[in-house]
């Protein structure tokens, strides 16, 4: 046993960076404690309480060992925890020498509970003192410490946030993901590439620095930086289709004018959501609304559904990673709406399926968007608009986006979708979508893209995007919320996959199934993609004949999730679905129903491109900003039943 | 077999030897880890009883170092807070007391007791 307490020094921290994806999920599991304690009783003893909270704990029983140690690995741990009385050096001074040369939280830990000693250990920065012996119940919490400790050092840094963003974990994986993945964003001002983002807090974050970088530059990168110290050891926060809806909630019974992040934050009464998400959040929120309110070209309710689409997709966005939020954020509003759908859908056929829920949330949320296709749910707000130039440039992404999709998928489920949205709002900016995203949602940093796209273009083709309106209005939230909660499973390692957005399905059948799942939960952010995808094109043509919008977006944006699988029948399923009122909260994504139908076909066309949801979300973005993407994705006539997907 | 091992396990408990703190660490033990309890009880000994024999040490000399008796006492008390064996520790306090007060004699008295309860005991983990 002894022999643990000397080897193990050195060796299990250094799985972190690696694992980091799978330790970004887990948070705080994987957090990498380093336990300093001449006592080998009381060493073995600490070493498997800690890992039964499943953090990465290294033994060590001798100080100076414990200081070579993390010198020679200077990022190795996240906090130390140190006995008091040993021999070999005094634990205060180990303590000083941490705190100066490592800057770790450290835990001082004795049998003696004397006061003087305590006060001891606070005068010489011991982050918490804990006495034998120390239980599961005090060991559970350290984490606190090294979010505390990220959150004071980072506070004020905007941006950049990848590298310092999280916890050591993460940040190691960051970095090597940001290396790699390098500069999936246009901007990449963010070191989380969104490609992949390990953790997908950095794509989260990276798509929201992208979308929100102009947020960033108006409130000086305050977003970044909330993001990032909030994040800390969280995840970022994703804001899901239901925690969007929360937020949107909130909002509206406080009103929008008047609605403070403060107060925002107790309505929602969201465990682990700090003032600055939402305060990020509500700005971007505002920035979406005012954007409807400017777009209402097609239809003031399309705006809604597009901002509502918006945030869909936004959340989907980010897992599109690739797509192109901007060239939907070019569609008209209507098709936000339907992106936002998809989007929604996306993130969750994005990320694997688990992450539905997320969608699904959205779905019922954006019922009141009426899409006709629940499922269209997620990506109901694809922008039926999507400008040809878009869709050309959404099926850039999609391909983006489907590898971000996977590469999100193989990160976390549920981070996955919080963090699709931002690859795919990285992936969007190439669309130039800033102003879409910036509204929505600080969660849909991916939204960036579609903020853009609320411009909406209101295009005939467009129609999804009327639909969005109507849909965004009501799905914005949802579709927010989808995409928070895609995110929202991120963050926070009890991520438990989005919640509830596992109503996706309800959407017509036809509603990509795919885009179902992701409804379900962001962590399938692929459905949602897909779905809303599809719901967005299905929206958009419905838009055009009826204003079913809601029905529109969600199957526009459906259509543009799944526009392979789906996207036919979503169109179709737009047609005759027309707008039920959102059946099922899926409606809102896909349902764009049948009026929708030729909306879907441009849409679908549209969405076909996508083949993936992240393609979807692209398109959407596409199609908001876009406009007529007709061209490329032959919608030419918005005649486009079902877009081939 | 093992009745009697739990039997031994409940009576340690009643006489106040072990306290929740070895529930703690039954608790700890699960398929991943099946012998953990006894694993540590077995450290717990073997250390302890070098704790004990520098204790002892210490104590044959003529003049008490009662600075290092201090620190051993505190070793000790520490890992048997750890373990939940808590009479160990009521000892160890009682005796880091009369360290602090010089009292020699005081601890000379209460060696004994001690020492009978420290020593390999079924812990009942290993069945």
């Amino acid at each position: 046993m002894m022999n643990r307490g000397l080897g193990s020094g050195g060796g299990s921290s250094s799985g972190k960076n690696q694992g980091g994806e799978a330790v970004v999920e887990m948070f705080p599991s994987g957090l990498r404690v380093l336990v300093v304690d001449d006592d080998p009783t009381c060493l073995m003893i600490l070493e498997r309480m800690l890992r039964t909270c499943l953090y990465e704990v290294t033994k060590c029983n001798r100080a100076e060992m414990a200081l070579s140690l993390l010198r020679k690995n200077k990022h190795g741990f996240d906090i130390v925890i140190s006995d008091v009385h040993m021999p070999d050096m005094d634990g205060f001074k180990l303590l000083e020498h941490v705190g100066l040369e490592m800057d770790l939280p450290v835990i001082m830990m004795s049998a003696d509970d004397s006061k003087s000693v305590v006060l001891k250990g606070v005068t010489h920065g011991a982050v918490d003192y804990l006495i034998k012996p120390v239980r599961m119940e005090a060991l559970k919490n350290i984490w606190q410490h090294v979010v505390r400790k990220r959150r004071t050092e980072w506070s004020g840094v905007p941006t950049h946030s990848g590298s310092v963003e999280e916890t050591g974990e993460r940040q190691r994986q960051q970095q090597q993901r940001e290396a790699v993945s390098g500069g999936e964003e246009d901007g990449a001002d963010d070191n989380n590439s969104s490609s992949v983002n390990e953790g997908g807090n950095n794509n989260w974050r990276n798509s929201s620095s992208s979308s929100s970088r102009k947020r960033k530059e108006e409130e000086g990168g305050e977003e970044q930086g909330d993001e990032d110290a909030s994040n800390l050891k969280k995840p970022r926060v994703v804001w899901s289709v239901e925690l969007h809806q929360q937020f949107v909630a909130a909002v509206n019974q406080l009103g929008v004018e008047k609605a403070v992040p403060k107060k925002i934050l107790e309505l929602m009464n969201v465990p682990g959501l700090t003032r600055e998400n939402v305060a990020s959040h509500l700005q971007k929120y505002r920035i979406y609304l005012r954007r409807l309110g400017g777009v209402s070209q097609h239809q003031g309710s399309l705006n809604n559904s597009f901002m509502t689409s918006q945030d869909a997709s936004f959340g989907s966005l980010p897992t599109l990673n690739g797509f192109d939020l901007q060239a939907l954020a070019q569609l008209p509003a209507q098709s936000l709406a339907q992106l936002q759908a998809a989007g929604l859908g996306r993130p969750a056929a994005m990320n694997s399926k688990p992450g539905l829920p997320v969608s699904s949330s959205i779905v019922d949320e954006r019922s009141v968007f009426s899409f006709d296709n629940p499922k269209m749910s997620l990506l109901h707000g694809v922008p039926t608009g999507m400008e040809p130039r878009q869709l050309a440039g959404l099926q850039q992404h999609r391909m983006t986006i489907q590898q971000q999709i996977a590469a999100v998928r193989a990160g976390h489920s549920l981070q996955n979708n919080g963090m699709r949205m931002p690859l795919a709002s990285q992936q969007q900016q190439p669309f130039s979508r800033p102003q879409q995203s910036s509204i929505r949602q600080p969660m849909l940093p991916n939204r960036s893209g579609f903020s853009g796209r609320s411009s909406i273009p209101e295009s005939s083709r467009v129609l999804p995007t009327t639909s969005y309106t109507n849909l965004a209005a009501q799905q914005q939230h949802s579709m927010a919320f989808s995409n928070f909660q895609q995110e929202l499973p991120l963050n926070s390692f009890p991520l438990a996959s989005a919640p509830g957005l596992s109503v996706r399905k309800p959407h017509s059948s036809s509603y990509r199934e795919d885009v179902n799942s992701s409804e379900a939960g962001f962590t399938a952010p692929s459905y949602d993609m897909f779905s809303s995808r599809q719901n967005d094109w299905d929206l958009r043509s419905m838009l055009s004949p009826h204003q079913d919008s809601q029905a529109y977006s969600s199957s526009s944006m459906s259509r543009n999730n799944n526009s392979a699988v789906a996207a036919t029948d979503h169109s179709r399923n737009h047609h005759q679905q027309t707008p039920q009122g959102m059946v099922s909260h899926h409606q809102v994504y896909g349902n764009g129903g049948g009026s929708s139908v030729k909306v879907k076909a441009e849409t679908m066309g549209f969405h076909e491109q996508y083949s993936n949801q992240e393609d979807l979300m692209s398109a959407l973005l596409k199609q908001e900003g876009i406009g007529p993407v007709d061209t490329e994705f032959d919608f030419d006539a918005y005649s486009i039943d079902d877009i081939p997907v | 077999m093992q009745r009697q091992v739990a039997l031994i396990k409940q009576s340690l408990f009643d006489q106040g030897y072990l306290d929740e703190q070895f529930i703690e660490l039954e608790e700890l033990q699960d398929d991943a880890n099946p012998n953990f309890v006894e694993e540590v009880a077995t450290l717990y000994f073997k250390d302890s009883a070098r704790l004990i024999s520098n204790i002892e040490q210490a104590l044959e000399r003529g003049s008490f170092d009662f600075n290092r008796l201090d620190n051993y006492m505190h070793q000790f008390k520490g890992s048997s807070t750890s373990i939940g064996a808590s009479k160990v520790k009521t000892e160890c306090t009682m005796f880091r007391e009369y360290c602090r007060v010089g009292n020699a004699e005081g601890w000379q008295d209460r060696r004994g007791p001690r020492r009978l309860h420290v020593g390999p005991s079924n812990t009942g983990t290993d069945q």
